[in-house]
């Protein structure tokens, strides 16, 4: 969770600027100011800032981090601490076009294996992995809600339904 | 029992971009009724009388917690929709939002004036994030009517993870911390965010808000059964002809929903409210769906007799498994026992013992784990050994008998 590399004295010592920037750094004006309630200011800016780093990169680098925490007053290792928990907030590079395929019961049941199997023979990467062209990441998820379509996955946020493996090299055309 | 809409009546038949479309069915008139004719008390009593209970799960008392967070002495309140909506094969809220989001912004309204909240959110699950402009548009133009003048609603993205739908968690995750459970007293409508008084509902508890403003408590809890009033949206999915959401009133019986509109053949199992949920065996199909009995988030998801019961008892706990938040000892360490367990089973390398290790882990979760997860992780891994004991049994038979000829040749 962050904490522990924040009392680690040997880190502290390894990486000193980072830490002691963050705790100096100059508070960030604007929504915070003016509104002081705690709904527009400090940590609650956290997941916000890290979500909109997130669309411009497509991953959070450490520099991405370090903004966030300046504009939230807090440090880096408590940002990255807060980071490591949520499935969407990756910090390995991810590819431009992320599917995300359900790996839930009533996907499973639906045939959800079998369109995984097309999807790892059409890209040439198993779950977990990026393709070499940095085009596509592969990703096995929790149920994303749209078990009425099962098996469905989602690239980046388009949502597809009823997969069977041979609609999977159209549906990859398109990007 | 045909289906019967009340939360659902309204979606298909407005443009969910279009807020006169919406008004033009009725909509908003019980806001304004409650703004204009009603005290806060009156809403209260209204929404008290009317026996609405929460449908997240839980089933808690829409009324009481309202009442908790108006008593609470504070400058300010806070009110959140839970549109989180994790649980394995719940979509309701997805379909509600993608079709009437005026529909969960009118009874969010309705609910600022009653407990006195400045500020609301919508914790909408990151897996949804195309909805959030449709969202945020609908705001606008409810902010335009002038219907928002008492309150301000913002849409709130979580990052994907499960148990940020539990509601300490989902506070933590707002307030910007890991999404963790919390100890709980003390109870959001006494101190929820930022420790100061929060309602948190599911989007379908509100949705049911405008209806019984409108029609009067009396009407609503004409509907169900003595401790289950109203009606519930259920999502069917699995083996059956027509998967999707069903709203029915409270005590249909689940024969009703999933061979009657459903149209389910050769049931095994169901299991009714997800990952966590009870499963039934097909010869209980007969049982009445409310609060008394099995109700959850109102996940259905039907298994036909080509189905193996361990392995999707195996699967639902690598759901498990994979969303615990590690807060907690019973549940982090319990469910890498439990998938230990059943993926030894599943290997052939079962032994006559795990089934009572299985029945001891699974009580010492469901008493000692800290929040919802890991109380109800086990419920279908009992619920499996009541009713379908003789599969696990014949397994370990089966793999006993293997080992030892593998062994003498
Ligand atoms: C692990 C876990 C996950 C939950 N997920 C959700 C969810 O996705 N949506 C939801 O409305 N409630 C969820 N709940 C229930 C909430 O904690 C809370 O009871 C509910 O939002 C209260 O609203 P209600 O009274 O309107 O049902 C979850 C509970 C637990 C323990
Ligand atoms: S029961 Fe599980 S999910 Fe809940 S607090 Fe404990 S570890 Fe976290
Ligand atoms: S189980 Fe796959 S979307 Fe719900």
């Amino acid at each position: 969770c962050g904490i522990c590399i924040e009392y680690c004295p040997t880190g502290a010592l390894s990486r000193p600027h980072e830490f002691i920037d963050i705790q100096t750094a100059p508070v960030s004006k604007g929504a915070a100011k003016k509104d002081p309630s705690a709904a527009n200011s400090g940590r609650s800016l956290l997941l916000p800032g890290l979500k909109q780093e997130l669309t411009r990169g497509y991953h959070l680098t450490r520099e991405a981090m370090l903004k966030v925490a300046g504009e939230a007053k807090l440090s880096l290792s408590d940002v990255f601490g807060v980071s490591s928990f949520y499935a969407y907030l990756p910090r390995q590079s991810k590819a431009v076009n992320r599917i995300r395929i359900c790996r839930c019961v009533p996907c499973d049941m639906k045939g959800a294996p079998a369109v995984v199997r097309t999807l790892r023979g059409e890209l040439g990467i198993a779950p977990g992995e990026i393709t070499a062209d940095g085009k596509f990441s592969l990703e096995m998820v929790s149920c994303i809600g749209a078990c009425d379509r099962a098996p469905a996955m989602l690239i980046n946020d388009e949502l597809f339904g009823h997969l069977s493996p041979e609609k999977i090299a159209d549906i990859l055309k398109k990007y | 029992m045909p289906e019967k809409r009340i939360v659902l009546s309204k979606c298909g038949n407005v443009d969910p971009g279009d807020i006169s479309s919406y008004r033009r069915l009725g909509g908003f008139e019980a806001f304004l009724k409650a703004r204009d004719a009603l005290s806060p008390e009156g809403i209260l009593d209204e929404v008290k009388r009317s026996g609405l209970t929460g449908r997240g799960g839980a089933g808690f008392s829409c009324g009481l917690k309202w009442e908790l967070a108006r008593k609470t002495k504070s400058r300010e309140k806070y009110l959140v929709c839970n549109a989180d909506e994790g649980e394995v094969g719940t979509f309701k809220d997805r379909y509600i939002l993608m079709n009437d989001p005026f529909g969960l912004i009118e009874g969010m309204c309705i609910a600022g004036l009653a407990v006195g909240a400045g500020l609301g959110y919508i914790y909408l699950r990151a897996e949804y994030h195309s909805l959030y402009d449709l969202l945020v548009k609908a705001i606008e133009q409810t902010r335009q009517k002038g219907f928002l003048k008492h309150m301000d609603i913002r849409v709130f993205e979580g990052a994907g993870a499960y148990i940020c739908g539990e509601e300490s968690a989902l506070m933590n995750s707002i307030e910007g911390h890991r999404g963790e459970s919390r100890y709980k007293p003390p109870f959001p409508p006494t101190q929820g965010l930022w420790e100061k008084p929060t309602v948190i509902n599911n989007v379908e508890t509100l949705m049911n808000i405008p209806y019984i403003i409108k029609n009067g408590a009396a009407r609503f809890s004409a509907m169900g059964t003595p401790r289950s009033k109203g009606t519930k949206v259920f999502c069917v999915s699995g083996d059956v002809r027509k998967p999707g959401v069903y709203e029915l009133t409270m005590g249909s019986t689940l024969k009703e929903l999933v061979v009657d509109l459903a149209g389910a053949e050769e049931i095994k199992a169901v299991q009714i409210g997800g990952a966590t949920g009870s499963i039934l065996p097909g010869a209980k199909i007969e049982t009445p769906l409310s609060h008394e009995t099995y109700l959850g988030s109102g996940a259905v998801v039907v298994f036909n007799r080509s189905r193996d019961i361990i392995d999707i008892v195996y699967k639902d706990m690598l759901f498990l498994h994979e969303e615990s938040c590690g807060k907690c000892t019973p549940c982090r360490d319990g469910m890498e026992a439990m998938i230990e367990i059943y993926g030894r089973l599943l290997n052939g390398q079962g032994a006559s013992e795990d089934i009572r290790i299985l029945e001891d882990l699974a009580q010492t979760m469901s008493l000692a784990s800290l929040c919802g997860l890991g109380q109800a992780a086990p419920v279908p891994v009992m619920d499996s050994l009541n009713h379908f004991r003789d599969e696990y049994e014949a397994l370990i038979r089966q793999s006993e008998y293997m080992r030892s000829r593998a062994v003498s040749r």
